[in-house]
């Protein structure tokens, strides 16, 4: 009886099922399937281009595998190959310092993730928490930043940064994300709030201090939701081309340039004959290494923070 | 003595009104130390850059020489500036090829990832482009592009069918809106995802018992109880999408695209700021697009009444 109730209850999704393999379906996968393949598509275009000999490429345009496999760009943009050698490749004369952008990316990246951690964590645990005059209303005070539009940001940083003598240098890409966001410090604040109060309210009676409770209860607690800001800033910096560019003196310092700027200026100084195509794909391909790898490591994690990135 | 002198200390803080009190507490102390940094970027970095945009609009800063007050000049000069009107009219073409496309083709891709498959996988390849910076995205469709040896052209000319210019005067525009698109539907695919979570499975089975197909049930459940989410991603899309710049740079830097095609707002704004160092006039077209970015927000969220939900 009870085994005739449970097949019956089985047959049925399973005939429904069988009923929605239907054409409405087929046609559903078909798009998904399609818009899977308009998004890997140029994604391998990438590979296709990096490891062509670009002298060939005009020659194979339709080839869908590299034209005359060759690392020859990927040696060019690291500067494994004297000037001449690039020029007679096709290539572009003027060596990329690749290895000095990565480095700079790195480090602006490195310190806009920590700082804006640890001063989004700090702010938000005083506005979730503790009890001082005036916190709402300097609370509120991120909320209409959170939704004001920051088209008018640019010039007046830029002139601040000018008068502080930082155009072209790492600090002044670095300081206005450096200690942090609005979105960062409310995102938190939300989540502090979601704790349980329990656990800190039985350190207080351990006798810990405000510091203590934050530092050894209520960050430990909090890891997913750092992960996300740091997922967030990680790739919000490692993306950013605007700011870096006028901050970083556009490209002419050297010492300042990250890749997505270098990678700018190296197509612009191509505008005449035929740029480097197969360099510019070398060069983005080591470029996306490391959001490859944050990707390998923390996969669900990044779609599930971007997700939530939405939510502000 | 020293008891009497404690008791005595302690009647003058107990006197003490509860404000001062509060002030004067640790809680306040620490409270100020861990907002201190946050709330330091906030204002140097966010609030004031806003405040001093409008200041800077009613001056004739240029970086070098003293800056004056000139009253509503700039204003006067932008409302008869061809540029300026131009670039909006190039800006708004963008973004009404961008938006409309970009938010129906999320919405689809949205419910059919979440009729289909709730798979992490699908949901990570959708946004795989997402992760990969401005700069990079637009030079890998650059190279697909290309007249001469990108493959679309190639595969059109193996066809016998004429090639297209995509990144010529009359194409350059809607290419960089396929481009954008490209980067960013699976952004909005994701935010359009999440929302469709919260939608209760029983409203569609009511709406199944009274005989709404797929079809009818997508615009009579689906569509209406979205509203909240499709608000916030039209909302920050469309601003978004006002300040377009970073692909347009990488096409078409510093000349502003072939036949100034790509002179866009914001391409105006720092070609004046930056190449011309007329920071005061610069800051004025920011403030017009400030202005047009708040309208149109404003008027979204009242279309939208975004801050209700049908689900009560």
């Amino acid at each position: 009886m009870a085994a005739g109730i449970s097949m019956s209850r089985h047959q049925e999704p399973r005939q429904a099922a069988r009923r929605r393999i239907n054409l409405g379906r087929v046609v559903a996968w078909g798009c998904l399937i399609l818009w899977i393949a308009i998004t890997l598509l140029p994604v391998y275009w990438i590979v296709r281009v990096a490891f062509s000999t670009q002298r060939d490429l005009l020659a194979n345009p339709t080839s869908l595998l590299p034209v005359n496999f060759t690392f020859d760009a990927f040696k060019r943009v690291l500067g494994l190959v004297p000037p001449d050698e690039a020029l007679a490749q096709g290539g572009y004369s003027k060596v990329l310092n690749f290895w000095l952008y990565l480095r700079t990316t790195a480090i602006v990246t490195l310190l806009i993730t920590s700082g804006s951690i640890t001063f989004n964590a700090l702010a938000a645990y005083a506005f979730a928490r503790l009890r001082f005059p005036l916190r709402d209303k300097l609370f509120s005070l991120y909320i209409v930043t959170l939704v004001m539009p920051t088209v008018l940001n640019l010039i007046p940083n830029f002139i601040l940064i000018q008068r502080l003598g930082w155009v072209g240098t790492i600090q002044g890409i670095v300081a206005p994300a450096f200690l942090g966001s609005a979105f960062g410090v409310f995102f938190l604040r939300q989540f502090f709030l979601g704790l349980n109060r329990e656990l800190e309210e039985a350190a207080k009676l351990d006798g810990a201090g405000i510091i203590g409770i934050f530092w050894h209860v209520v960050i430990p607690l909090s890891v997913p939701a750092l992960a996300t800001i740091f997922i967030l800033s990680f790739m919000t910096t490692w993306n950013d081309l605007q700011w870096p560019y006028f901050a970083g003196g556009a490209g002419r310092v050297e010492g300042a340039t990250v890749l997505t700027v270098a990678l700018l200026v190296f197509r612009a100084q191509q505008q005449s004959g035929i740029p480097d195509f197969t360099g510019m794909m070398a060069g983005t391909l080591i470029s996306l290494l490391p959001m490859v790898g944050l990707f390998l490591v923390l996969g669900r994690k990044v779609v599930d923070s971007i997700q939530f990135s939405g939510f502000k | 003595m020293t008891t009497q002198a404690k008791s005595i200390e302690s009647m003058r803080v107990q006197a003490r009104p509860a404000w001062v009190r509060q002030w004067l507490s640790r809680e306040t102390f620490i409270a100020g130390l861990f907002i201190l940094p946050s709330l330091f970027g906030l204002m140097t970095f966010f609030v004031f850059p806003t405040l001093r945009g409008f200041y800077l609009s009613f001056t004739n800063s240029d970086l070098l020489t003293r800056a004056d007050f000139i009253g509503l000049d700039n204003y006067r000069k932008l409302i008869a500036d061809g540029q300026f009107w131009s670039s909006l009219q190039i800006t708004t073409y963008y973004v009404l090829l961008n938006i409309p496309f970009q938010t129906a083709l999320a919405l689809g891709l949205a419910t059919l990832v979440d009729r289909l498959t709730k798979s992490i996988a699908v949901r990570g390849v959708i946004l795989l482009p997402f992760l990969i910076p401005v700069v990079m995205v637009t030079l890998v469709w650059l190279t697909i592009f290309d007249f001469e040896l990108g493959p679309i052209n190639g595969f059109l000319h193996l066809a016998s069918l004429p090639k297209i210019a995509f990144l010529n005067q009359s194409l350059i525009i809607p290419s960089l809106a396929w481009i954008n698109t490209w980067r960013h539907v699976g952004y909005v695919t994701l935010l359009v995802f999440a929302g469709l979570q919260t939608i209760p499975k029983e409203l569609y089975e009511a709406a199944a018992i009274d005989g709404a197909g797929e079809w009818r049930s997508f615009w009579s459940v689906t569509l209406p109880l979205l509203r909240p989410v499709m608000a916030f991603v039209l909302v920050t899309s469309v601003i978004g999408s006002f300040q377009v710049w970073d692909s347009v740079a990488v096409a078409a830097i510093p000349s502003g695209g072939p036949g100034g095609a790509t002179r866009v707002i914001f391409w105006y704004i720092t070609n004046l700021a930056f190449t011309r160092f007329n920071m005061g006039y610069a800051a004025a077209v920011a403030v017009a697009l400030f202005l047009i970015s708040l309208a149109i927000a404003l008027v979204q969220l009242r279309w939208f009444r975004a801050n209700t939900s049908d689900l009560g």
